[in-house]
């Protein structure tokens, strides 16, 4: 009987697999991300240059609402670098003490500028289609990580006999294997400052540093806690059993 | 039969001086205490391990409000302003993020637990006499975290916030005659919107306290009988229990210390390995995710719910579902609790655990080609399970032999034990000393 309820495990774990064959999309590929893992945590200098990326590319199309400019502190720009990058955008202020709105230089407390005024504009300039905000997107698909930097290194050119709607690109890790965002990196397209490479897939994998720290700002925090918590606990723990077997002892 | 006669297991009443002793003569909290989780509440002495359960279930609670009340403190119920404050929870509050993690995989440990405590009850028949009420009171309590747990999930109003609480409040639309009425009743408007949100928020945080006093009342009459065993059977005497404290207070303590290492694993390592990706992505009325699936602890019940084509034939087999496990107590008709004398219960048993499995497998998986059929056989088989095979067996069944008690089926284990140990180590035994060598006399 212990055999079928085993079965049944095996079942319901591959549940998932079962849920995304359904999907023409391929699995997404596995890559080693220096975030994953017990003492996982952000490679810092790619996250600069994934910043660049994004900066350069993503972020002409898509938002970034949850981070703010103050936040880039974290993965090591200094003040006046994040100063520089948000006094490039403007926000809108006000009232001041005519009663008037203005427009300012964003500052180091604005979040990041999104690159259009809402979400008709965004569908507007990409042939109807909404380029999603990125602040989430490393936890708002399975295998975040995994899935964006396929879907960046997934563009190709399809097999002969795809019908292709028009405005849409070949992709084969995207749910349909038709996307509306145009192959958003290209070999080259940036110049790091530290000399690295810019080919499709270095700037795929900094990107990727940069929106994971995006999407969880904290988890070098939660990784470092966390070892302490579980030693803490393991040692406790230990010492609770072994209490327990001191007061059981008269009774084994 | 529990007759009364066991007041006496125990004479562990405690005596104060002091100020202690002047509170206890006016208010005896201490005595109350003590008579409850202290030395003087007898338990049988062999209940293993899964009778942790229980108390871990406790703590739950417990992590669950005292976390719930940091992230009310920041939380905004509105449709334009959930999913952000809770970004803001997670970014800008100081350890925001920790006490969301914790609430949101405290909620699954919570249900793992009392999965494991009513599993633990079906295989040891707990439930039965004089245990019914206890029973029922656990019953609405889960009944209850279900309730609350769905309308948790509303709350930072995802994708799968959203649809989830359209998809099942549109259940309540399939009540004839006052379904409509009672629909636009319950979103306060034309579909699932903010006023839904905020009345869901307000019931959300009342629950757990409603959860917190049955639980409460459900230790009472815990009280009353004392724990049933793994033997099911009765105590008969002090030889057959020990004291809680320090017995089980200990062993209680060691199961929490396991307890909150599993939920530091999750909380710090895995956080939302249990949840919806598409959780992350804002409430968005005008599209539909591809998949729209409950949390993995309500997926047996969303199995169920689907297996029938019908919408008003769906919420009834769910209902029924949760109501048959009230009339357990009733529809098993065999005297013997434990199913380690039951040869034929413990297999049902272990087959009615698959078959939960299966439903939760289903559950999670669309509701297409093969998972159609297999949901309705399961959903046929969890009735059957109850409605059939529970009370004949118990008729057809013999029971394999009864211990005298308690303490003489803990003394031959400890013989077989040491019958095994003796040749290598060579050391004497200490002699059992039985129910009183915990406290004083
Ligand atoms: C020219 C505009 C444009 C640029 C530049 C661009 N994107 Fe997109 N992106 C889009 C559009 C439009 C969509 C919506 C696609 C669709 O729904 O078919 C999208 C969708 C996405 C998605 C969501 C895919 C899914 O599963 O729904 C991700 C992730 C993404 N982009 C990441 C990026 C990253 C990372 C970059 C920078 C390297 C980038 N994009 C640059 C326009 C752009
Ligand atoms: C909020 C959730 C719950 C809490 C806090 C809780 C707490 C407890 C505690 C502390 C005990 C004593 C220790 C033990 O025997 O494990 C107990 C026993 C019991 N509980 Fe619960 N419980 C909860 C939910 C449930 C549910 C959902 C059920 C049944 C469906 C249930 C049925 C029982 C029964 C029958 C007993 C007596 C079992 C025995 O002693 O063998 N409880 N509960």
């Amino acid at each position: 009987m212990r055999r079928l309820v085993g079965v049944a495990l095996l079942l319901a774990a591959l549940a998932p697999a079962a849920v995304h064959a359904a999907d023409e999309a391929d699995p997404p590929k596995r890559v080693q991300w220096s975030f994953d893992g017990l003492f996982g945590t952000f490679d810092l200098p790619a996250a600069r240059r994934g910043l660049q990326v994004y900066l350069d590319s993503c972020g002409t199309c898509h938002s970034l609402r949850f981070v703010a400019y103050r936040n880039l502190l974290e993965i090591g720009l200094t003040g006046d670098e994040a100063k520089a990058i948000a006094a490039s955008h403007e926000v809108r202020d006000g009232p001041d003490e005519t009663g008037a709105y203005f427009m300012r230089p964003a500052g180091l407390a604005d979040r990041f500028v999104p690159p259009f005024a809402n979400e008709q504009a965004a569908r507007f300039a990409n042939g109807g289609a909404y380029p999603p905000d990125l602040s989430l997107m490393y936890k708002a698909r399975l295998r975040g990580a995994d899935y964006v930097y396929s879907l960046l290194t997934g563009y190709g050119d399809p097999s002969p006999d795809v019908e292709f709607a028009p405005g849409m690109n070949y992709n084969r890790y995207f749910p349909g294997r038709q996307i509306a965002m145009p192959q958003p990196l290209l070999d080259g397209m940036v110049q790091y400052a530290d000399g690295t490479p810019a080919t499709v897939d270095q700037m795929a994998r900094d990107v990727l540093q940069f929106l994971a720290w995006a999407a969880e700002p904290y988890l070098p925090v939660r990784h470092r806690m966390g070892l302490g918590v579980l030693v803490y606990l393991l040692l406790l723990t230990g010492l609770l059993y072994a209490v327990k077997r001191a007061v059981w002892r008269d009774q084994h | 039969m529990a007759g009364h006669d066991d007041e006496h297991l125990l004479h562990n009443e405690i005596k104060l001086l002091g100020v202690l002793g002047w509170v206890e003569y006016r208010l005896p909290i201490f005595n109350w205490i003590n008579n409850a989780v202290g030395t003087n509440y007898p338990t049988p002495k062999n209940v293993n391990y899964f009778w942790n359960f229980g108390s871990l279930a406790g703590i739950a609670l417990v992590i669950q409000i005292l976390t719930g009340i940091v992230l009310a403190a920041h939380y905004v119920p509105t449709a334009d302003g959930a999913f952000a404050s809770v970004e803001r929870i997670m970014r800008d509050v100081n350890y925001g993020w920790l006490f969301r993690y914790a609430h949101a995989n405290g909620a699954s440990l919570f249900f793992a637990v009392v999965y494991i405590h009513l599993f633990r009850n079906l295989y040891y028949g707990s439930y039965k006499y004089p245990r019914e009420l206890l029973w029922w009171l656990g019953l609405i309590m889960l009944i209850l975290m279900i309730t609350t747990a769905f309308m948790g999930y509303v709350l930072p109003w995802g994708q799968m916030s959203y649809w989830g609480a359209t998809v099942i409040t549109n259940l309540f639309g399939a009540m004839p005659i006052i379904g409509d009425e009672l629909l636009l009743w319950l979103w306060g408007g034309f579909t699932v919107g903010e006023v839904l949100l905020r009345g869901f928020y307000s019931l959300h945080y009342l629950l757990a306290f409603v959860i917190a006093g049955l639980a409460i009342v459900h230790i009472w009459a815990l009280h009353q009988h004392r724990s049933n065993n793994p033997l099911g059977i009765d105590i008969k005497g002090p030889q057959d229990i020990l004291p809680f404290h320090p017995y089980f207070t200990v062993k209680d303590l060691f199961g929490f210390g396991i307890y909150l290492i599993v939920f530091a694993l999750l909380v710090f390592y895995a956080p939302n390995m249990l949840g919806e990706p598409d959780n992350y992505i804002p409430a968005d009325p005008l599209q539909t995710p591809a998949h729209i699936v409950p949390e993995w602890y309500l997926l047996p019940f969303y199995a169920i719910l689907r297996a029938v084509p019908d919408k008003l034939g769906g919420v009834i087999a769910l209902a029924l579902a949760l109501l048959v496990l009230f009339a357990v107590p009733w529809l098993d008709t065999s005297k013997v609790r434990s199913a380690r004398f039951r040869p034929i219960y413990k297999q049902l048993f272990w087959i009615f655990l698959a078959d939960v499995l299966i439903l939760g497998w289903v559950g999670g998986s669309p509701p297409e080609g093969m998972f159609i059929t297999i949901g309705q056989l399961a959903t046929v088989y969890y009735f059957v399970h109850f409605l059939v095979l529970l009370p004949i067996v118990g008729k057809l069944e013999s029971p394999t032999p009864l211990p005298d008690s308690i303490a003489t089926a803990v003394l031959e284990e400890n013989k077989r034990k040491k019958a095994r140990k003796l040749p290598q180590v060579g050391v004497a035994p200490s002699a059992s000393h039985g129910a009183s060598s915990g406290g004083g006399h």
